[in-house]
């Protein structure tokens, strides 16, 4: 349970490094360092899936980021916003913390297994009949796959409309376009 | 883009392969070990960006240009609706119904091998296809991208 | 504890995107509550002293169908694991789409600040 605080407290520390540094280089490689954090805490809950698709989401999604930082040619910009407007967001980020430590006291304790308590919980069916109904070894395969395969339809329809955004706002205009109304 | 010295050149042209295969062999064996299609298809990807690094864009659009990789991601998506609506036609429980696995392979002694668990490899498979090239489409795209400075819009 | 942590890496995140005035900072800020509710997600589901959900050789009869009653005791949640994995790809092309939004902006307007692009005009 040590190795939990431990990457949680490096988690930390990087974050608000990312956040309140002025360099946005430095910025981008504090992510890099959140992310692989992140995934070794997934090794460590026992999520191998989980830890394989975030260190290689982090390396692409460092790479957009990268790209977005490096070939511009001001790098940061000074201060914040009015001082006012400052201290409101702090005093209310600081409200909404403490409402939701006092609300995150009512789960039980972290490590129990919150779904063998209820009496017809689903993972319950997954992990016992699982092997049995789909013939996957691996069972988060069979969730996604089998049990349900609609989240991953909705997945692949979400990924496809983004890249079509991305592809779409970054066109370059042809010279066709440009003669028309002349 | 430009590409990179003769050191990382011939580094990656070899580990291409490796990066390669071990992207495919996530993606096969996504019901047996960790992995599956989502990470699979990312690795994929990441080869092709890995490419893109070393040796400039040029080279890696002679060989996937734009229009195939957009075909590619239509490919892989069209593949997943058809595995998901063969479970329709092939039986009466519905959408996305693992068909090939219900009807034939329940009670024989059929698990833990690569051939298993009905339509989960093809999924996979499509899965993987599908966003491996929107990956790649997406970097490729951003590479591309040249911002006019000067304030009027480029030709 | 540690779900107090988690909610502390929100916060962050969250005061990030509020209080910045860079657009990527902005950006930075979104990925990072998207982290903590990842993982605040795969914590829910972790039990402590349990093994993967991914089933061994020798835990399975194929006779009777039946998994070994050592495995279903101390396997953890495969739900919630289901549920990320398809929120960390989303994550990703959700990225790549506000970071061509940033350039964009930076292209027509010459800065990444956003209090500069009320005034100017392209």
């Amino acid at each position: 349970m040590a190795i939990f605080y431990i990457l949680l407290l490096f988690i930390i520390i990087a974050a608000i490094i990312a956040v309140e540094t002025r360099y946005l280089l430095s910025a981008v490689i504090c992510v890099g360092a959140i992310g692989f954090g992140a995934s070794l805490m997934f090794l460590f809950l026992r999520a191998p899936d989980i830890a394989i698709t975030q260190i290689v989401v982090e390396v692409l999604g460092l790479i957009i980021l990268i790209r977005a930082c490096l070939s511009r040619e001001l790098t940061f910009i000074s201060g914040d916003r009015e001082f006012f407007a400052v201290v409101v967001s702090v005093v209310i980020v600081f409200a909404i913390f403490l409402a939701g430590v006092k609300l995150l006291e009512t789960l039980p304790d972290f490590g129990t297994a919150i779904f063998a308590e209820i009496p017809d919980a689903a993972s319950q069916t997954y992990i016992e009949k699982g092997l049995q109904e789909t013939g996957a070894a691996n069972l988060v395969a069979s969730v996604i796959l089998d049990f349900r395969a609609y989240d991953t339809l909705g997945e692949a329809t979400v990924l496809f409309t983004s890249i079509i955004g991305a592809t779409v706002i970054l066109r370059k205009k042809t010279k066709k376009l440009l003669e028309d109304p002349e | 883009m430009k590409g990179m010295t003769v050191i990382v050149k011939t580094i990656s042209s070899w580990v291409k392969v490796l990066i390669f295969l071990f992207g495919i062999y996530i993606i096969l064996f996504g019901h047996l070990t960790p992995g599956g299609g989502f990470a699979g298809g990312v690795i994929l990807a990441s080869c092709y960006v890995l490419l893109m690094l070393a040796f400039g864009r040029e080279f890696v659009e002679n060989n996937l240009p734009l229009p195939v990789a957009s075909k590619l991601d239509c490919l892989g998506a069209l593949l997943f609706a058809v595995v998901a609506v063969c479970g329709l036609l092939y039986g009466a429980a519905g959408f996305f119904w693992n068909f090939i696995h219900q009807k034939y392979l329940v009670g024989t002694d059929y698990e833990f091998n690569l051939v298993s668990a009905g339509t989960i490899p093809l999924s996979n498979i499509a899965i993987g296809l599908k966003v491996g090239a929107s990956l790649f489409l997406v970097i490729l795209v951003l590479s591309m991208f040249r911002p006019d400075m000067s304030g009027k819009k480029e030709e | 504890m540690p779900y107090a942590l988690c909610f502390l890496l929100f916060m962050i995140g969250l005061y990030c995107a509020v209080v910045k005035k860079n657009m990527v900072k902005i950006v930075i800020g979104i990925m990072v509550m998207e982290y903590a509710v990842n993982l605040f997600l795969i914590m829910l589901g972790f039990r402590s002293g349990g093994a993967a959900p991914i089933i061994d050789k020798g835990q399975f009869e194929a006779a009777t169908g039946q998994i070994a009653a050592g495995f279903v005791n101390s396997s953890v949640d495969p739900l919630p694991q289901a549920l990320v994995l398809t929120a960390i790809v989303i994550s990703l092309g959700s990225l790549a789409l506000m970071i061509s939004i940033c350039i964009r902006t930076y292209e027509k307007y010459g800065t990444f600040d956003i209090t500069q692009i009320r005034r100017l005009k392209g």
